[in-house]
């Protein structure tokens, strides 16, 4: 190969001129982790309240959520985003859409959002599993036991729900640290995108993006662990595991 | 002993066929009859593809340039031409890998892209500027105090712009954008007052807006004019000898002031699109004096 390797390229200065390469990708790291978190946070609340609805008697709540999840799970996050970003604006009226436009963090807040609800709809498809998954009689238990709708899923239906599907939810966090980097299209200046700009400005794209890689695979090994942190402490003895 | 005159004729007559002196990129395209050629497709005039999906373009013409003089040189008149669709992003991959043996584009040669790659003399200077609506009445760098300018993530021209918003405390709103066709789009929504990139780019993207009519590019620039060159493998000096050879002697005939105009003062292919922009005193230089130097100071 005639390629000059240079893993030094990292401490020298970025034509940015706000500090090293090494710096460069650093804030492309923390934009990605701040856009994952926030974006977990939407997709996490939001997709708990949608998959309850999915689980609702009746047949309106099951019809919206299941509407909600059918919208969001069918389209490529990519069109998702790029609707957000360039259509929603001008379908609003004129003095809004200008606002939108002219956000500062317009690329920030598009990703956030977009990939929260995108991910949302997964997280709401597991959640319903997760309270179907259970035995039908604890509805029963807990309507014997005279508590309200809400009673029966905050205190029976939810916390075992939501222990049987924190192995899944763990590979949606994992997809929605990775699923950031689809923001780099909107202009969000995030680790892929940074790496990116480092290939192109000093043509070192091999250690640019084995820099990025392992980023990557660091914080989501982290996430893993803690995930699973999490999965021991929380588990109900005499479920789940043996 | 008198092996030695029969021996030494055996070397003389066998040279001018010999491949075991070749190196580097001269020596694979006469192993394999081939050479690769990286080509862009949507980086009008260099490179980019026609109505028939064939790559055409300014860069284009000067890369068979390049080839003819490499078919000259190993007496190979039926040198076969790959062409390699590349992006900026995979570019440096596929040459250092022997993908492609030169990239026809609007690559800008600077120092530090030196390091990794080399490139031969230079055929194209740009300066970055900025376009904007007509309507905007937007024409030097200080009216874009407060608002937003987009410009294309990872280049060269966001940094300048970056910089220049900086020292100037402009208080620009900086919105980068995936590519140069978003960054436009961005101006033509109204999301951006201002998009700040290569004047040559932005002039062939108005030629092509719905109404070019709307745009107008500003007179002041970011920087000084930079220059373009046609990119090779770093350290084959056999291969670039002969690629600065070929279009240093290009740009001095008549023709090479032929085809710049073809593609930059003649309507041009796929749509007739004339981009109306003649040589500037900086591009006259170049071509009078070619030279693969990447300070833009030594164009001016």
């Amino acid at each position: 190969m005639g390629y000059h390797w240079n893993w030094g390229i990292f401490w020298e200065q970025s034509p940015e001129g706000t500090g090293t390469y090494f710096d460069m990708l650093v804030q492309g790291l923390e934009t990605t982790l701040v856009t994952a978190a926030l974006a977990w946070l939407i997709a996490f609340v939001v997709g708990s309240v949608v998959g309850v609805l999915r689980t609702l008697p009746g047949r309106v709540a099951p019809a919206i959520a299941t509407c909600w999840i059918e919208l969001f799970r069918n389209m490529p996050l990519l069109v998702q985003l790029f609707l957000w970003y360039f259509v929603v604006p001008d379908l609003l009226p004129g003095p809004w859409g200008v606002w939108l436009k002219q956000l500062p963090n317009a690329p920030f807040i598009t990703a956030v959002l977009g990939i929260g609800f995108f991910m949302s709809a997964r997280v709401a498809v597991q959640v319903a599993s997760g309270v179907e998954a259970l035995p039908r009689g604890q509805r029963a238990a807990a309507t014997a036991l005279g508590l309200t709708g809400p009673q029966t899923y905050r205190y029976v239906l939810l916390p075992m729900a939501y222990r049987i599907i924190l192995p899944p939810l763990t590979s949606e966090l994992l997809n929605t640290i990775k699923n950031t980097s689809v923001a780099l299209t909107i202009g969000l200046a995030e680790l892929t995108a940074r790496a990116r700009a480092v290939q192109e400005f000093s043509f070192q794209v091999f250690e640019a993006f084995t820099a990025a890689t392992l980023a990557y695979l660091v914080v989501n090994l982290i996430a893993t662990l803690a995930a699973r942190w999490l999965e021991d402490r929380v588990r109900v003895p005499g479920f789940g595991k043996p | 002993m008198r092996f030695i005159p029969l021996a030494l004729a055996a070397m003389l007559l066998g040279a001018p066929a010999m491949a075991a002196e070749l190196t580097g990129t001269l020596q694979k395209v006469k192993e394999t009859g081939s050479i690769a050629m990286g080509v862009r497709d949507s980086s009008v005039p260099f490179s980019y593809l026609d109505e028939q999906q064939k790559p055409v373009g300014y860069a284009i013409d000067i890369c068979y340039k390049i080839i003819d003089a490499v078919k000259k040189e190993l007496n190979l008149p039926n040198l076969k031409v790959q062409l390699v669709p590349v992006l900026s992003s995979n570019r440096i991959p596929l040459m250092a890998n022997g993908t492609i043996d030169l990239e026809c584009g609007s690559t800008t040669n600077n120092v530090d892209r030196e390091k990794q790659v080399s490139f031969t003399n230079t055929h194209y200077l740009t300066a970055s500027k900025f376009v904007a609506k007509k309507s905007e009445h937007l024409n030097t760098i200080a009216e874009l105090a407060g608002k937003t300018v987009v410009s294309t993530a990872g280049t060269t021209n966001i940094v300048q712009l970056n910089q220049v918003n900086a020292a100037r405390k402009l208080g620009i709103n900086v919105v980068p954008a995936k590519d140069h066709a978003e960054a436009f789009l961005m101006v033509e929504t109204g999301r951006a007052s201002a998009f700040v990139m290569d004047d040559i780019i932005l002039a062939s993207l108005i030629a092509s807006a719905k109404d070019p009519s709307a745009y107008v590019i500003s007179d002041d620039a970011f920087s000084a004019a930079e220059p373009y060159g046609i990119m090779v493998r770093k350290d084959d000096v056999p291969f670039k000898a002969l690629a600065d050879k070929a279009t240093r002697e290009f740009y001095l005939s008549p023709e090479g002031k032929a085809t710049y105009a073809k593609w930059f003062q003649s309507p041009i292919p796929p749509k007739g699109l004339n981009l109306n922009t003649p040589m500037s005193a900086g591009m006259k230089h170049a071509f009078e004096h070619p030279s693969d130097n990447p300070d833009p100071a030594s164009y001016n």
